[in-house]
């Protein structure tokens, strides 16, 4: 959630002080801050803070998106990259799946929204599965541009084919029916609550996975999938799993998103919405739930926040990115785990060849070298 | 149907030979950057970008008069392919400088540096888009930028009911050099000793004398030639270009690499002109707004069968 991002902000040095006291807090105290946190995020649509956050757009609007979406999204990207290790770089293939089944059966057949979110729910891990049974075997760069490929054809698809409206995209799009007398209208309110409910949701889901038997195998498949295939882990499984999970995740952040947005089409969908996210989930640090929020937030945020430079935003983005990469490497926050992995030189997803392991590399390099 | 494959075979075929040799020649930057630092090089595809704005201004300010033929049309495609590769090989070497050095000396996941990269890629394409190529060219830098025609397009000699062009062997002839002094360049001389080292193993490299980090720049300086050479020979044959051309190309380019193996580098010749025809043969039968879904399916088919890539992933096995 917002909440927790913005309360881990103040220092990154004190953060390690907060997980030793965070581990071996009473479990009051940590109800207390789970219902603080979610306090501030039901307070932070406030005007007042809006003014300073948001000075250029509708601030609940931008908490739905970007910001919210993006959180959604990057937490299920989370448990495929940062989890299980494995690199996706289509995740908005399954954006789009859940979007268009919504949007399909919402205008052409009237179905309610609640009905058809679970059915784009699954439909994207149906589809999360049928990418992944053939091509799970795939390890690392490979899997890589398969899941480009993957995103690329889905979004040609949708171009493609007329029932979808091709390029045309679908427009008016129903709003969800009203829960507990709030009705969705155009306000971003009640979008705004739905955000929140579904965040909190997806978080407890993939705090509980990460911590049971499947979050284990996903990390021993991260660190050594072979030695983890030889421990008796079904690395394909459960890597079809993290997969299916993530691409769910996707799915549900599309059904949202679509009744939102009231009109998408294939270009709502590009790669470099996939590419984002993915940067969210780095820049954050990957792994780590808070500082994948986090980074989501930033991610979604700063855009918005630097509307002035209108034109001159995504050339800054890039340079952001660059820069905070060569500043953080291992992310905003990292987990600890994942940092300690940075420390030995292999960091889990495996450090660029070109580098010798160790920080006195370069001197080595010199002296030796041949220049 | 079988009337329109009977009519088009030839013509697709040779499209796609001229197609697939671009593809292959970018691909060998993403190619030799992988086999080196096992680094998707997300940014080659702005590289090549550059290269061919590169191109443009050169042909704009040489101004041919009309087609050219003979010494004239030769010379200016030599012109074109020095100062594009020059150009697209000087954006590499200082791209790997800003954005990947900083981050190998802190021995970053390749995460990182995949992420460091996307945002590269962004930040040229609209570094671009929105001040380089106007001030250069005077016009828009988010149109289309048509380039003047140089190359006479008559047909040479014709295969059954295929005609051949001028242009179409430029791009293949000039294509094939290219890679074959490559070849040559990795597999015989000290510098490509020092670049199959590295790829193969790269603390021992250390140890026996080689320097990393000028093997690195040397890497992206000859990556980023070869997708300068590319470009110019885009230029020649599709005659226009924008600040987002990189993306698809780029793509592509690295599908092609995949397909061949991935750090080998007559893989990614293999894999380009594989790439190029199986597009090309199959927008005969489902029309060319399927070409990139083709050649996504196929790269997945031949991935599950040779997870590898067609020829097998070794730039350090790269002999002659």
């Amino acid at each position: 959630m917002k909440g927790e991002a913005v309360a881990t902000k103040k220092g990154f040095h004190p953060i390690d002080g907060m997980r030793d006291w965070w581990a071996d807090a009473p479990q009051w105290q940590r109800y207390g801050v789970y219902i603080a946190l979610l306090v501030f995020a039901l307070i932070l649509p406030a005007p007042a803070i809006g003014q300073f956050m948001s000075p250029d757009a509708d601030w609940t609007g931008v908490l739905v998106y970007p910001v919210g979406t993006y959180i959604l999204l990057a937490v299920g990207l989370n448990i495929v990259v940062g989890h299980a290790g494995m690199l996706d770089l289509g995740f908005v293939a399954f954006f789009a799946i859940g979007a268009y089944t919504f949007a399909y059966f919402g205008t052409k057949h009237g179905w309610s929204f609640w009905g058809t979110l679970v059915v784009g729910i699954f439909l994207a891990a149906l589809s999360g599965v049928i990418l992944g049974a053939p091509t799970l075997r795939l390890r690392g760069d490979y899997l890589a541009i398969v899941t480009l490929g993957f995103g690329e054809i889905v979004r040609i698809t949708a171009n493609n084919t007329d029932e979808i409206g091709g390029a045309r995209g679908i427009t008016n799009i129903p709003h969800p029916e009203p829960v507990f007398g709030m009705e969705f209208i155009l306000d971003a309110a009640p979008y705004y609550y739905l955000m929140v409910g579904a965040i909190t949701l997806v978080i407890i889901f993939s705090v509980r996975l990460h911590r049971s038997r499947v979050g284990r195998a996903w990390a021993a498949i991260r660190e050594d999938e072979d030695a983890a295939e030889l421990m008796g882990v079904p690395t394909f499984k459960f890597k079809l799993l993290a997969f299916a999970i993530g691409a769910m995740i996707g799915g549900f952040a599309g059904g949202i998103h679509a009744s939102r947005a009231v009109f998408i089409q294939p270009e709502t969908f590009p790669f470099i919405l996939s590419a984002t996210i993915l940067a969210a989930v780095v820049l954050g640090g990957a792994g780590n739930l808070p500082g994948v929020i986090f980074g989501a937030f930033v991610i979604g945020w700063l855009p918005e926040r630097f509307r002035f430079l209108s034109e001159y935003r995504i050339l800054a983005f890039g340079a952001v990115l660059v820069l905070m990469m060569a500043l953080r490497p291992e992310g905003l926050l990292p987990s600890r785990q994942r940092k300690a992995e940075l420390r030995e030189g292999t960091g889990g997803m495996g450090a660029m060849g070109g580098e010798v392991a160790g920080p006195d590399s370069d001197s080595t390099a010199a002296e030796v070298g041949t220049k | 149907m079988l009337q329109e494959l009977q009519n088009q075979f030839l013509p697709s075929t040779i499209s796609g030979l001229v197609i697939g040799s671009i593809y292959a020649l970018v691909a060998l930057g993403y190619t030799m950057v992988y086999g080196v630092l096992r680094l998707i090089n997300f940014a080659h595809s702005e590289i090549f970008m550059i290269g061919t704005i590169a191109s443009l201004v050169t042909l704009t300010a040489i101004a041919p008069a009309g087609a050219l033929s003979g010494i004239a049309m030769i010379g200016v495609l030599l012109l074109l392919v020095l100062i594009a590769s020059v150009v697209s090989g000087g954006a590499a070497v200082l791209l790997e400088q800003i954005a990947y050095r900083p981050l190998r000396k802190k021995g970053a996941t390749r995460l990182a540096a995949l992420i460091s990269a996307i945002g590269a890629s962004l930040f040229l394409q609209e570094l671009f888009g929105l001040e380089v190529i106007n001030w250069l060219t005077g016009k828009p830098g988010r149109n289309q930028q048509s380039a003047p025609r140089f190359v006479d397009r008559d047909t040479v000699f014709s295969i059954g009911n295929a005609n051949i062009r001028t242009d179409q062997i430029l791009v293949v002839v000039s294509a094939v050099i290219m890679m074959v002094i490559l070849d040559q360049l990795v597999s015989r001389t000290r510098i490509g000793r020092g670049i199959r080292a590295t790829a193969q193993d790269p603390e021992a490299a250390v140890l026996m004398g080689v320097s990393i980090d000028k093997i690195v720049r040397i890497t992206f300086l000859l990556g980023g030639a070869m997708a300068g050479a590319a470009a110019a020979l885009y230029v020649m044959e599709i005659e226009n270009t924008n600040y987002r051309i990189g993306f698809v190309l780029g793509i592509k380019a690295f599908t092609a690499a995949v397909l061949g193996g991935i750090g080998n580098l007559r893989g990614a010749l293999l894999g380009g002109i594989v790439l190029g025809l199986v597009e090309t043969w199959s927008a005969i039968f489902l029309g060319s707004q399927w070409n990139d879904v083709t050649a996504f399916v196929i790269l997945v088919l031949v991935l599950m069968f040779r997870p590898t890539g067609i020829l097998g992933e070794s730039l350090q096995r790269a002999r002659a």
